[in-house]
């Protein structure tokens, strides 16, 4: 499947007759890898092995397109890291172009596939071995484009990589539950032996009280999952809160999202940082904490330093 | 502790963590996003450069606040 030598040099577009024609790429897929109509969509890095060439096989990559590595035929110069490949697709020029994303991408539909589509390719690599993801829709002209770029940040990558390595992501979202159970508006009973104007003001404060006291629960979450996370070695990165019509809740989770988080476990410690994280969700009943993953660490693959500006 | 089904709560196994549920599509946007390596060199484009979802994404999706990496530390509205 990655046989280095194998195939015709990789599809290259009219737009760039200067490529360099090396014959680099690896076998392509039987599919209309057709030249000028493709370009070289690339999922992640990971280290190839024999046996990600079947889990790729047996994958439909974004717009239903086979899923291959895309290896450098030779390990580089000096006593390099460990061998990267690229997981790539060729995929239809036409819908791939800056003016097409910008369409797509306006269309939650076409993004929702698409993004599950990057996101399946992800998850079957990270079952199987490190992976390193790249931004979703990271395309190149073609095959050869993708080999330099691979080749020239090879290094980069596999540190990332390594650091990576034996790690899970998990996501934590804290969310403030209404106080508004009772409703201030409910009239008192007669029994209460209050007038309803201070019977109304007395449950109007309760429910100030209320709401200010499942804020700072929150809070207090915050801290607790932060201080669990540093007793687990875990790495954090922060998401903005969700607020939107993607992010409504659903029936029996209402509430205000008001931290987004992922953390980036070290493996052996995984199950006690998830059953720490739902202790502290237990014990504060102001907050609602949903727990997400396992992902692929996709929160933090690029890691601690910026990525040096495209030319 | 174990790994033996640490990418499973796509599928219809259950995992702990995501018992019976896709990932959210929010969670997944998220990640796909502002996540992931932006790769240099001789790129056509990722979304780094686009300047996306600049009206209706938006709207659906506040956490596409930026085109870049999630900001450290700042989990607060706009």
């Amino acid at each position: 499947m990655n046989d280095p030598a194998a195939g015709p040099a990789g599809p290259v577009g009219p737009a760039d007759p200067t490529a360099p024609a090396r014959p680099t790429g690896p076998a392509a897929p039987a599919a209309p890898a057709g030249g000028a109509g493709t370009l070289t969509y690339v999922y992640a890095v990971a280290e190839p092995s024999p046996a990600l060439d079947g889990v790729l096989a047996a994958l439909t990559g974004v717009a239903g397109r086979p899923v291959t590595l895309l290896v450098p035929p030779d390990p580089g110069p000096g006593p390099g890291p460990g061998p990267v490949a690229f997981v790539v697709s060729d995929v239809d020029r036409p819908d791939w172009t800056e003016e097409a994303l910008k369409v797509h991408f306006e269309d939650l539909d076409w993004l929702g596939d698409t993004a599950r589509a990057h996101h399946r390719v992800i998850e079957a690599l990270a079952a199987r071995t490190t992976v390193l993801p790249l931004r979703l829709a990271t395309l190149y002209e073609d095959r050869d484009r993708a080999l330099q770029a691979l080749r020239a940040q090879r290094a980069d990558f596999a540190e990332r990589l390594a650091r990576l390595r034996a790690h899970t992501e998990y996501g934590v979202k804290v969310y403030v539950r209404p106080a508004g159970a009772t409703a201030p508006a409910a009239a008192p009973g007669p029994a209460s032996g209050l007038s309803p104007g201070k019977a109304y003001l007395r449950a109007r404060r309760a429910q100030h009280h209320a709401h200010e006291d499942h804020y700072r629960q929150a809070r207090e979450a915050g801290e607790r999952i932060a201080a669990v996370a540093r007793r687990c070695g875990a790495a954090h990165a922060r998401h903005p809160v969700q607020r939107g019509p993607l992010a409504a809740p659903g029936p029996g989770e209402a509430g205000e999202n008001v931290l987004n988080d992922a953390f980036l476990v070290p493996d052996e410690v995984a199950d006690a940082f998830r059953a720490a994280v739902q202790e502290v969700a237990g014990a504060l009943p102001g907050v609602r904490v949903e727990l997400t993953g396992p992902w692929a660490p996709y929160s933090f693959a690029a890691g601690p330093t910026p990525p040096p500006p495209v030319p | 502790m174990s790994l033996a089904q640490p990418y499973g709560h796509a599928e219809p196994d259950r995992d702990p963590a995501l018992p019976g549920r896709q990932v959210a599509l929010v969670d997944l946007l998220d990640r796909l996003l502002a996540g992931g390596v932006v790769v240099t060199g001789d790129i056509v484009l990722s979304i780094a450069d686009i300047d996306l979802v600049q009206i209706s994404l938006r709207a659906l999706i506040s956490s596409v606040s930026t085109a870049g990496a999630p900001p450290p530390g700042d989990g607060h509205e706009p």
